[in-house]
């Protein structure tokens, strides 16, 4: 049996029967990354001896924690101790963090085994993995497809089997949309569910930790392992947090689901809209009543996003300058010149439009016409998920307007690759957790996500509503021929 | 035009990031299509809103002031490019072009 097939769920089960070792499931691992990550791209720092060392000191003792010998693959924005956390850029050569994130401590307590990390968009900016130092990453599905970005190594890991669990970031869809074009599950948590001590900042006001998986209930389990108030990080919310494995299995009889007319609009990819509209036809069929509904400032998301983000990126970067950790320049001639020719040699194209856009909107004269306006439009778009969530237990959209899109085919047009984005900003935005499923399938076999957007800690309902959906599919079944 | 040039020029000087000629004239295209598309804000009235600066409502959050075991300095200082006696080593601060 090729364990790395199999869910983590399963997997538990399968070693608390004693039926198979740690090691087995790690074995299995590096025989499908030897086999597959040649094509895929998908690791950005990965040493099966490392690996295996671990899982051994971890499989000597007996089942501990909840996650004992389960391997999770991580976002290489997130801080291992004493391992390469680079955040897929050049600027952070090298860097080997003198602590351990939050999550990791998190899931190192639990037993799990690290096993290594993601190859990500640099500093999570981008929706498809091609702005990453290492060379992209490519969609287990088509491998002349993007996975998606920034998670998009995450996500290709998961889909191809070669990793059970893992762990993304989301800023503006980052884990959501590559789980949808890889045929996983992403789920961005709550803003302040989980820790982001030891998360390589991007924009603080809108970053979030979640897992990707294979399955829903292995989202669920994953999120519980990772949640919960920390001291490290002062804006982790102080809320008690549910066992979403639990709560995963009610049905969904009499919840009421909005599904919001802007995100169905005009020009947008007819498979999408088909399998969405299906998709919601299953929940009615489930109990749910669906309803439409209007997230009236929708349109202005893409736009509040692209200034709030790279106002806050531009200040979250200025620590990159060549004096604490990762690249400094060469053949200097003075302070001030250390600084731009280490930024100049470190940043790859997007980190710095981003870095220059973020600055602008934020200088002498130009503040109050874009990042305070941007800030002020921030409310609107807040309040229409406030309304909506007065009438609805949940809204349900498309993940992305599009299946997977080509390696190359938006990289020269910014503003092109930015509109990719235009349905999962929104909950960054407003600060609400979503997850993405599989629904389906476009005539060239490339996954459809669907989106579900619930209330601020209510991660359980949406849970629920994809967990029900799920079971009564089997895309989250089918894999890549690779 | 909602920027040029030479404000592409001064803004990435406040950024600390030296660009090539070539790298100038794409961005100020790039930048100038990205701010074309979000003046798209400027057909709503923000004036009376109140900014959301972060998504969920939060209090400042207060601890006792309590010695805890931290990193020593030669674990913070373990990945600096340059150092010495501990300390993060620079270049001359004088003689910068300002």
């Amino acid at each position: 049996m090729e364990l790395n097939t199999l869910t983590g769920h399963r997997l538990i089960e399968l070693l608390d029967k004693k039926d198979i070792s740690p090691i087995d499931i790690c074995n299995n691992i590096i025989n499908k990354i030897e086999k597959t990550e040649n094509s895929l791209n998908a690791l950005a720092h990965f040493d099966k001896e490392v690996s295996l060392e671990r899982c051994r000191n971890i499989a000597k003792g007996a089942k501990k924690g909840a996650l004992w010998g389960m391997p999770v693959f991580i976002k290489d924005n997130i801080c291992v101790k004493d391992e390469l956390t680079t955040c897929s850029s050049k600027i952070l050569k090298g860097f080997k963090p003198p602590y351990n994130a939050t999550v990791i401590e998190k899931l190192a307590g639990l037993d799990a085994v690290l096993m290594g990390k993601t190859n990500m968009d640099e500093f999570a900016f981008g929706s498809s993995t091609e702005t990453s130092c290492y060379g992209p990453t490519r969609n287990p599905w088509d491998l002349n497809r993007i996975p998606g970005g920034s998670s998009g190594g995450s996500a290709a890991a998961v889909s191809a089997d070669e990793a059970i669990f893992s762990l993304g970031s989301d800023t503006g869809g980052s884990i959501r949309q590559p789980a949808g074009v890889c045929g996983v599950v992403g789920l961005k948590p709550t803003y302040g569910r989980v820790s982001r001590y030891g998360l390589i900042a991007f924009a603080s006001s809108l970053d979030q930790i979640g897992p990707i998986t294979k399955d829903v209930e292995d989202a669920a389990i994953l999120l519980k392992a990772i949640s919960g108030r920390d001291e490290m990080d002062s804006t982790s919310a102080n809320i008690p947090v549910s066992d979403y494995v639990s709560g995963i299995k009610k049905d969904i009889k009499g919840l009421r689901l909005g599904i919001p007319k802007e995100y169905f609009v005009e020009g947008m990819d007819e498979e999408v809209k088909n399998s969405i509209k299906s998709a919601i036809e299953k929940l009615e069929k489930m109990g749910a009543i669906c309803e439409d509904t209007s997230l009236p400032h929708t349109e202005y998301a893409v736009s509040v996003y692209y200034l709030v983000a790279t106002a806050e990126a531009s200040s979250n970067l200025a620590r990159f300058d060549g004096v604490q950790y990762g690249l400094r320049a060469e053949n200097i001639k003075s302070m001030m010149d250390m600084y731009k020719k280490t930024r100049k040699e470190g940043f790859g194209d997007e980190a710095k439009r981003r870095i220059i856009l973020g600055t602008f909107g934020l200088s002498s004269g130009y503040y109050d016409a874009y990042y305070l306006k941007a800030l002020k439009v921030r409310t609107l778009i807040k309040r229409d998920f406030e309304e909506a969530f007065k009438k609805f237990d949940a809204i349900i959209t498309p993940t992305s307007p599009t299946a997977a899109f080509k390696i190359g085919e938006k990289t020269s047009d910014p503003l092109t690759m930015y509109l990719s984005d235009i349905f999962t900003i929104s909950a960054n935005l407003a600060g609400i957790p979503g997850i993405s499923i599989p629904c389906g399938f476009t005539k060239n076999n490339l996954p459809i996500g669907l989106q579900i957007l619930g209330k601020h800690f209510d991660e359980e309902m949406i849970l629920r509503i994809a967990y029900n959906y799920e079971q009564s599919t089997d895309w989250h079944k089918r894999k890549p021929k690779l | 035009m909602a920027i040029n040039r030479d404000t592409v020029r001064y803004t990435a000087n406040l950024a600390r990031i030296e660009l090539s000629d070539e790298e100038l004239d794409h961005f100020t295209g790039q930048l100038d299509r990205i701010l074309a598309y979000v003046d798209k804000l400027n057909t709503l009235d923000a004036a009376n809103l109140e900014p959301t600066s972060r998504p969920l409502e939060m209090k400042n959050v207060y601890r006792e002031d309590l010695v805890k075991k931290s990193l020593s300095a030669s674990e913070a200082i373990k990945n600096a490019p340059d150092k010495e006696n501990n300390l993060f080593k620079v270049p001359k601060i004088i003689d910068t072009e300002a």
